[in-house]
């Protein structure tokens, strides 16, 4: 018999649709299990209440035949998702007591499919992070330890979105949202060895989801497998009117599409994503990726995106800039935490200043910076001017290839600890995920093998603007070859 | 001594340029508010009209509000300017309580409209071009009030995010008089168009004034801005007092700090704003929550066949049809409702006869009053009435005075006035012949001394005559009579 | 370009964010190393590129000109740290 905790979306949706068992049961064996995996520390706010409520009100629907794509299913959202009446954080000391008085649209939408709220999850601090260890929650634990000889302390689960991906793997919530605005759901999904897609830029509403940096932002599924990221991506994506940049295009049947036929599909491998010092096995694990898919009837076409390597950078500044304009209005007045000071100004000094934790205020300061007077046309623009270059590259690739396969990090979990003294180093992490964003582009992460340490590698799929569906496809078809069965030990 | 017709003035050490521009804020005609579906009325309880966008809530998104997109580009078509079909909303970053973004939505490089231009006409009757340079969409900011309690401001966002035209004129004026007479035609075009109510007192038109001094033929000097200044007297009292206080600087050997001022109206003075002293570093960079604006050439087409004739081709015609004077004229086209109100009195009448009725006699009892052409005691028609009664004879001019005065007092018709009062106009010669006749044998000295060259005694005839006709006699005809009959 | 003490402090206030005095210096260099990384981009020509205007290539929307939204501010004021008669306060601006 197998956990109740233990069910895919797919699998625990049939079963409730089967009587095996109740919604309120279901719920009920996830509230215990985050009493015992409490110390990962991946919830900043449960509501057990809550879920237990509306879990009674999915059995009442079910039981008249009736019931949402996600009914009676227990999820968590990343405390980025403003949730009506519920704290929502977004991590940070900035927004101390906030309950939001509207819901996001994503979660709208997810709570209107039936969806049971276990409660919100922790993250890097407004979303700023790969490792989830910038929060004024503290950090979470990833899930996974190393194998016994290489113990160096608890591992991060990545971020910013490792409350999410350490919960779906933890097995404490069946599914959890994430943002990603570069990497944000795709790295610690790999860390965590689950899956997650973000979408194309506007296939999903930002309406509602604290903004880091707008051009960047998109909300996303995290889960256990490729099926589940399609049930949940199909009932979050959406046009929005009430986000100027979502997309008016109609949500395909993203299930349908896992048919699990590749056959003609043209691959492409970017020869500039072979970093410089790239682990051996990361390495090995691609090529394993690339036989999976030859084998599975594709072909896979050496690509070339020759401003690869420009994309952190570039990453750097637009990100930023955007944010520093996002986070101003956390001044002290309508909301959140406020420090007094003797003026005006002072106390906006003095809030941010104690509200805002150091990784905030580097990259506040930067995008401060970057946008100033005398430095726009070197940094914003000229980052704005290399950000069409690294569209046009996918665009000329996309000519040629249906999908492009890279590796999703270039390492797996590290300890927390670890890479604390440059910031540089921890914005590595996001070498191969970044390029996405900034082209807009839909990029899935799929667990697609462990390292020598016996921690989880994911393999990541990028594809055309709006082609979902084909991304799904494509890492289902990885699921498949790659069998990976391996469990954390820390869980729920 | 700086000759007034070179638009200069005189210093110690010799003439002097001012040179104005002006940039006009004006608040758009609009139900809803620029990027929110707040309502953007005026004068509701503290924080009643605010979206959680409005007020800058974790998570909130612009979307922007397609009617004050067409106001926008109608004020471009009114004032001839080129519309650009892409243009972009840009952040203007800065902290202030009022702001609670952070940032205020507005258009820096690319505005939806370009270069214009409007005419002005000056006291003297000539008239000149002011360029416009742009006009831009963007967010109007809370209000912050700073007296109400001896530690705290307090803030009411209702008016953040309701949308304003920023117009920007090219630094063409020169005179104060200039200055007033663009705001006011700026004014009386927005108000045209229906696009702003151009009510400078309630802050839906606010005016900052850019005034530098300079020598004749010498560069530009150095400006300050005098902001939010609200009526068009005190921009005008503004830009002299200024002017004088940079041409004393510079003659006394000092120069000008570049900065923003206030006017303080009671003491007709400007001074420098305390909080605005260092510079700002707006940090523009386009909006990433807003998408380029692109419209379609057709849709701007069918926008300019929505417009009304604006006043200065209102004023042509009124000038060439209607023959009245320039100075008339602009009287009547100053208010599109006054223009319509004229042109119905106006109609197969008298044009002058009509202009000056309405220019002095409606004119006269809506000022004293209060009240605007909409509320009118007499309607276009009724007025239109009289005026025929004194076209065909029936009441003299003198008795129409009078006549009104009932009209406005009861709302009566003149027609029915008349009448029941009995003031038709005595035509008949002979009935005024036998008036005449009368006074002149009850004034038979006066007579005699009229006769022998005293021609002032004429008026106390026509008096005496009037009189005994109960004013009604026709004053032409009593002239030709009385004439007559006094030479003997 | 390398940022000085000043400029740090003229960000910082730029930014409304207090940084002592004593943290300036190791705050310079840690945007130093962030800038500093960041100038490989001169490598890249970009002449005739055009900036990224939208990563979605769309035109903006437009929202029809009803009032949907308002008459709340319980709701908008009830997170505020500092609200009385209806407004929010704060300390006291002198212009």
């Amino acid at each position: 018999m197998v956990e109740l905790t233990d069910l895919t979306l797919a699998a625990a949706r049939a079963g409730l649709d089967a009587r095996e068992f109740s919604a309120v049961e279901l719920t009920k064996a996830h509230i215990a299990a985050m009493d015992q995996a409490r110390a990962l520390n991946a919830f900043i706010t449960e509501t057990p209440d809550l879920a237990l409520e509306r879990a009674a009100e999915s059995d009442a629907r079910l039981a008249k035949g009736e019931g949402g794509v996600l009914e009676g299913l227990p999820i968590a959202i990343k405390d980025l998702f403003c949730t009506k009446g519920v704290l929502t954080t977004a991590g940070s000391h900035i927004l101390d007591g906030f309950k939001p008085p509207y819901e996001s649209t994503v979660t709208s939408k997810l709570w209107a499919a039936g969806a049971v709220g276990l409660g919100k999850l922790n993250l890097d601090e407004f979303a700023m992070g790969s490792a989830n260890i910038t929060s004024y929650y503290g950090p979470v634990i990833n899930p996974w330890t190393p194998h016994a000889g290489a113990a160096r302390g608890p591992l991060v689960p990545g971020g910013s979105s490792g409350g999410s991906a350490a919960a779906v793997a933890a097995r404490i919530a069946l599914a959890a949202t994430g943002t990603d605005t570069g990497g944000s759901i795709r790295q610690p999904a790999s860390f965590c060895g689950i899956v997650g897609i973000k979408p194309t830029y506007g296939r999903v509403s930002r309406w509602g989801v604290v903004a880091f940096a707008s051009s960047l932002d998109q909300a996303g599924p995290m889960t256990r497998t490729v099926e589940d990221a399609a049930i949940m991506l199909g009932v979050m994506a959406g046009h929005d009117p009430k986000d100027s940049t979502s997309a008016p295009m109609p949500v395909p049947d993203f299930r349908a599409a896992l048919t699990g036929d590749i056959r003609g599909l043209k691959i492409g491998i970017p020869r500039e994503y072979r970093v410089d010092n790239m682990p051996v096995e990361i390495d090995r694990l691609w090529q394993q990726g690339i036989e999976w898919l030859r084998a599975a009837g594709a072909e896979p076409v050496e690509i070339s995106l020759p401003m690869t390597k420009y994309a952190l950078p570039v990453y750097y500044i637009i990100a930023p800039a955007e944010a520093s304009a996002n986070l101003a209005r956390y001044d002290g007045v309508k909301f959140g935490l406020r420090v007094p000071g003797a003026s005006l100004d002072e106390m906006y000094e003095n809030t941010r200043a104690a509200g805002f934790g150091a990784e905030v205020k580097r990259r506040v300061l930067i995008g401060t910076y970057v946008l100033s007077a005398g430095y726009y046309d070197a940094y914003y623009l000229k980052a704005q001017r290399i950000r069409t270059l690294i569209a046009r590259d996918f665009e000329a690739a996309f000519q040629k290839v249906d999908a492009i396969l890279t590796p999703t990090a270039p390492s797996a979990a590290f300890a927390i600890g670890e890479k604390m003294d440059d910031p540089l180093a921890m914005y590595l992490n996001d070498v191969f995920t970044v390029p996405v964003n900034l082209a807009g582009l839909p990029g899935l992460s799929v667990p697609a093998g462990l390292s020598a340490d016996g921690l989880p590698l994911g393999l990541q799929v990028i594809g055309r603007a709006f082609d979902e569906a084909t991304v799904l496809r494509v890492g289902g078809v990885l699921e498949t070859a790659a069998a990976f069965t391996a469990t954390p030990a820390r869980r729920g | 001594m700086a000759n007034p017709a070179d638009r200069l003035i005189a210093g110690r050490t010799g003439a002097w340029e001012i040179v104005i521009g002006l940039e006009v804020h004006a608040q758009v005609i609009s139900n809803a508010k620029l990027f929110s579906g707040a309502a953007a009325d005026f004068g509701a309880e503290p924080n009643e009209q605010v979206s959680p966008v409005d007020a800058g809530f974790p998570g909130m998104l612009p979307v922007l509000n397609g009617k004050c997109v067409e106001q926008a580009v109608k004020t471009g078509l009114g004032l001839d300017a080129q519309i650009n079909l892409t243009s972009v909303f840009d952040r203007k970053n800065y902290f202030y309580a009022d702001l609670p973004q952070g940032y205020q939505i507005s258009q820096f490089t690319q505005p939806i409209v370009g270069k214009g231009e409007i005419r002005i006409d000056l006291a003297d009757g000539s008239s000149r071009m002011i360029g416009i340079t742009r006009l831009h969409l963007e967010q109007d900011a809370g209000k912050s009030m700073h007296d109400q309690h001896p530690t705290l401001s307090y803030i009411d966002l209702n008016r953040s995010g309701v949308a304003l035209m920023e117009i920007v004129s090219e630094p063409d004026m020169r005179t104060a008089e200039e200055a007033g007479a663009y705001l006011k035609k700026l004014r009386s075009i927005l108000r045209y168009l229906g696009t702003c109510d151009g009510n400078m007192e309630e802050g839906s038109m606010r005016c900052d004034c850019n005034v530098s001094v300079r020598k004749p033929g010498d560069a530009l000097g150095t400006r300050c801005e005098i902001k939010n200044v609200n009526s068009i007297r005190f921009v005008m009292q503004a830009i002299e007092y200024e002017a004088r206080r940079q041409i004393e600087i510079i003659e006394d050997g000092g120069t000008i700090k570049q900065e923003t001022r206030l006017f303080d109206s009671g003491r007709g003075e400007t001074r420098t704003m305390r909080s605005k002293e260092e510079a700002h570093d707006y940090r523009y960079f386009p909006d990433p929550d807003l998408l380029p604006l692109v419209l379609d050439p057709a849709w701007v087409e069918t926008i300019r066949a929505t417009m009304p004739e604006l006043p200065d081709a209102k004023k042509s015609r009124f000038v060439n049809d209607y023959k009245l004077t320039p100075y008339d004229a602009d009287v009547l086209v100053a208010e599109q409702s006054v223009a319509a109100f004229y042109e119905s009195v106006a109609k197969g009448r008298d044009a002058k006869l009509a202009a000056n009725w309405v220019t002095s006699d409606l004119f006269g009892v809506l000022n004293k009053r209060g009240l605007g052409i909409d509320q009118s005691p007499v309607s276009a028609a009724q007025l239109g009435e009289m005026l025929d009664l004194i076209s065909d004879n029936t009441i003299s001019s003198k008795i129409a005075k009078d006549v009104f005065a009932e009209m406005v007092e009861t709302g009566e018709a003149a027609g029915a006035i008349v009448e029941a009062k009995g003031l038709r106009q005595v035509t008949d010669s002979g009935a005024i012949e036998a008036a005449i006749a009368a006074v002149i044998a009850a004034n038979e000295d006066k007579v005699t001394e009229y006769r022998s060259g005293k021609d002032k005694l004429f008026g106390f005839f026509v008096g005496q005559v009037m009189k005994a006709t109960q004013g009604k006699a026709n004053p032409a005809l009593l002239n030709t009579l009385l004439r007559e009959k006094l030479a003997g | 370009m390398a940022l000085d003490k000043a400029t740090v402090a003229r960000i910082a206030t730029l930014a409304r964010i207090k940084v002592p005095e004593a943290d300036r210096d190791a705050l310079g260099h840690e945007l130093n190393n962030i800038l500093h990384w960041v100038e490989q981009l001169d490598e890249v020509d970009t002449a005739d590129v055009p900036p990224m205007a939208s990563v979605v290539h769309l035109t903006q929307p437009l929202r029809d000109d009803v009032v949907t939204d308002g008459a709340r501010a319980d709701d908008v004021l009830k997170n505020a740290p500092g609200a009385a008669h209806g407004f929010f306060t704060v300390p006291k601006v002198i212009e």
